[in-house]
């Protein structure tokens, strides 16, 4: 008989009724105590099933084990060794596809909370970093005095992009002894990160504090610097650098094709989120950026972005706020665990429910949309059951605001300065395994690469091609 | 991002040099910079009216429209603005064209006169069609002369060359002379009513367009325009298109999209 194990600490959190009207965070974090007691839940599990789950390997029972302990401090090396941006992806990784998947627990649907740890203890750590942090720390703290004049020999890598792979591999590279400057083509660094995840989700200030902590790795971050625009991928190699590394993201919002889409108060998922996130609309009017957003919202699509975008019209002051997905809730790619806080919040899910029109007034604002309603048939290519039109199905939904978040697809305006770099067919950046592209000394990752996908996916190519950079800057 | 110099051009209208050695360096025709004046503040799109690569300094005219753009008028000589990017937008593609007429109206004779001056450049005869609602507000009529074998100039009231628009002009112009090329940039009515005079006579026609933006790299998708019945991005795949397949009340409704915000804005700081 396995030991009885108590059940899974819940994580607390603003009261939907209080967190629907302000940004700030949802989940309120792990108190030591609750930190400790869910520790003790982990089985130590020979075998490890959740470091398998883990696209960047972290050493999840060692760090857990550490906790149990009440060694803090131990705890956030292990997850440094293997992830530079901890505090970020105890918020947004889906542990529920990933390492808690794995868990043996899941099996009675408790798995450790391995997210929630993860989240505690680089919460713990930025709080008291400075005062006790292993030897890695101190390490890299001499080595970036000793590399700290401009005229250092450290190799130069550039890396393009500042999301959650540009960092990453800067950070990684910078451990290796790499001098890295990073690009990044808005005011702000973090990319997704800065402009598209929601504070209450993501605390900018969450944000700021891991982007410092890869700076002080020894990593330089230039904004307001659009390669391919400035400054061509050959032009870096020209100035010394021995290598680029291009993570731009997907960052190329697609649109329905069906009539109205220009209409005012129609707006891309990337554009509401930067107002709102990048730019700060939900100060206005003290600060001079404006959003509009009406009494009624429907943002369509069914992944995070689509999710984030309601949430953020909520709390914008919009009574009534619908997601339209033509899938059912069994297909939406969102995180389960968003889904629940969405539902608490009140947001209005419309499922199997296609749009086919969007509705404007004489003035060209939107006003409703005409949509139709699906069925689901056979699965499709990616294994999830395909929406089939109802026929005659047609209703209307008025609405004063619509948000479009149904992906992204691949902006071309870096890759389409670099004619030697090879493109797919969706003008997504071919690479290997390792990042390699086409192009000698360049390498890619995160979402040019493998189109939407999570922070984490972007972290572990990352990785990996922080190694192969490694290996290609020695030979050379 | 220093401001080397300041001259104000007219009361609603301001010429800033910037220090900005490599966009400078990397500046065409056509193109335009994301300008934030301070850290918190909007990101508005400039064209770039003139660079000069040796000195390192673009040249931006802005009209004191906006929230931004006053804000900027605020600033002086020798103060940093807080940020700079570009240069965006595709470069005007310069082939030479025997004659090419080049008009501009208001603040987008600033805008237009790169372009002109590459034209010359290439060796086209330009013929230039400039105007303003007044005499005061006529902006790089020297410059424009400088670049073109003929300058026409129309003030809406009369007070200064022909009383009238610019399509009063280039409809009289296209009776005595052959052209192959019209390029025009200014408010969307008047290079809407532009691309109405051309079309029956099938003059390749192209207008740079000013809707708003956010990024500027083809990120947001605020700048959408429908361009022969196709969603465009102004800031990536223009801003330069053929006027011919514009659709130019929906750029001008866009335009006005915030119009009530601003007035908000405008009223509170």
């Amino acid at each position: 008989m396995p030991p009885k194990i108590s059940p899974r600490q819940e994580i607390p959190k603003q009261s939907p009724r209080e967190r629907s009207h302000n940004f700030n965070e949802v989940a309120l974090g792990y108190a030591q105590q609750t930190a400790v007691a869910e520790a003790k839940r982990c089985l130590q599990c020979p075998d490890q099933p959740c470091v398998a789950g883990c696209p960047v390997g972290i050493d999840i029972p060692g760090f857990i084990r550490k906790i149990a302990e009440k060694n803090f401090a131990a705890a956030a090396k292990i997850l440094k060794e293997k992830n530079c941006l901890p505090a970020i992806c105890g918020r947004v990784c889906p542990q529920e596809d990933q390492c808690e998947k794995s868990c043996i627990l899941t099996q009675k649907n408790q798995p450790i909370a391995i997210g929630y740890l993860e989240r505690f203890v680089a919460d713990w750590d930025s709080q008291n970093r400075r005062s006790d942090f292993g030897s890695l720390q101190s390490t890299e703290n001499r080595e970036q005095k000793k590399y700290s004049s401009a005229n250092c020999k450290r190799p130069k890598v550039a890396v393009v992009g500042s999301g959650p792979a540009g960092l990453t591999v800067a950070g990684e590279l910078a451990k290796l002894g790499y001098y890295i400057v990073i690009f990044e083509a808005l005011h702000l660094p973090g990319g997704v990160l800065t402009y598209g995840i929601p504070g209450f989700r993501l605390p900018k200030e969450i944000v700021r504090q891991e982007i410092e902590y890869v700076k002080n790795l020894g990593v330089e971050v230039k904004t307001d610097y659009v390669i391919g625009k400035i400054k061509t991928i050959d032009e870096l190699f020209s100035q010394e650098f021995k290598a680029v590394y291009i993570a731009i993201g997907a960052g190329l919002p697609e649109f329905m094709g069906i009539a109205g889409e220009n209409l005012i108060g129609v707006y891309s998922a990337n554009e509401f989120l930067t107002r709102v996130n990048l730019m700060k609309a939900y100060l206005f009017p003290r600060i001079a950026t404006p959003i509009r957003v009406g009494r009624r919202v429907a943002v369509v699509g069914g992944g995070d972005v689509a999710l984030d975008s309601a949430r953020t019209a909520l709390r914008l002051g919009a009574e009534k706020v619908y997601i339209v997905y033509r899938r059912s809730d069994e297909e939406m790619p969102a995180r389960a665990e968003e889904f629940k806080n969405a539902i608490d919040e009140g947001i209005n899910f419309r499922f199997l429910t296609q749009p086919m029109k969007i509705i404007g007034d004489e003035k060209r604002n939107v006003r409703a949309i005409e949509c139709l309603r699906m069925k689901l048939g056979e699965p499709d290519a990616s294994g999830r059951r395909r929406p089939v039109p109802i026929a005659g199905s047609n209703f209307v939904i008025d609405l004063d605001t619509l948000i479009i978040a149904i992906g992204t697809g691949a902006n071309p305006l870096l890759t389409s300065s670099v004619p030697d770099l090879e493109l797919n067919e969706k003008g997504y950046i071919k690479v290997d395994v390792e990042g390699r592209t086409s192009k000698q000394g360049v390498f890619a990752g995160g979402d040019i690469v493998s189109g939407s996908a999570t922070v984490i996916a972007a972290m572990g190519m990352a990785k990996r091609a922080a190694l192969a950079i490694d290996s290609y800057v020695k030979k050379i | 991002m220093k401001i080397l110099h300041k001259k104000r051009l007219n009361k609603e209208t301001t010429l800033y040099d910037l220090e900005l050695p490599e966009i400078a360096g990397k500046a065409e025709p056509g193109q335009f910079v994301i300008l934030r004046v301070d850290a918190d503040g909007e990101r508005i799109p400039l064209t770039i009216a003139d660079f000069d690569r040796e000195k390192g300094t673009i040249t931006i005219v802005a009209q004191e429209a906006g929230a931004t753009t006053k804000l900027l008028s605020q600033k002086k000589a020798g103060d940093e603005l807080a940020g700079v990017s570009g240069p965006l937008g595709r470069p005007v593609d310069i082939i030479k064209k025997s004659r090419v007429v080049c008009i501009g109206g208001g603040v987008g004779i600033a805008c237009v006169y790169p372009i002109a001056r590459a034209y010359n450049d290439a060796g086209s005869e330009v013929i230039s069609v400039i105007g303003a609602r007044t005499k005061e507000l006529l902006i790089f009529e020297d410059e424009m002369r400088r670049v073109s074998k003929e300058l026409l100039i129309t003030t809406d009231d009369g007070s200064y060359g022909e009383k009238g628009f610019v399509t009063d002009c280039l409809k009289r112009l296209l009776t005595r002379a052959k052209v192959n090329l019209v390029f025009t940039v200014g408010p969307a009515i008047m290079m809407a009513e532009v691309a109405r005079v051309t079309r029956p006579l099938n003059i390749d026609t192209w207008a740079g367009l000013n809707p708003l933006m956010v990024d500027g790299s083809g990120m947001c998708g605020a700048c959408r325009v429908s361009v022969d019945g196709k969603m465009k991005f102004a800031c990536v795949d223009g801003p330069h298109f053929d006027a011919h397949q514009i659709d130019f009340e929906e750029l001008i409704a866009r335009q006005k999209m915030y119009q009530k915000e601003e007035k908000v804005y405008a009223s509170q700081n």
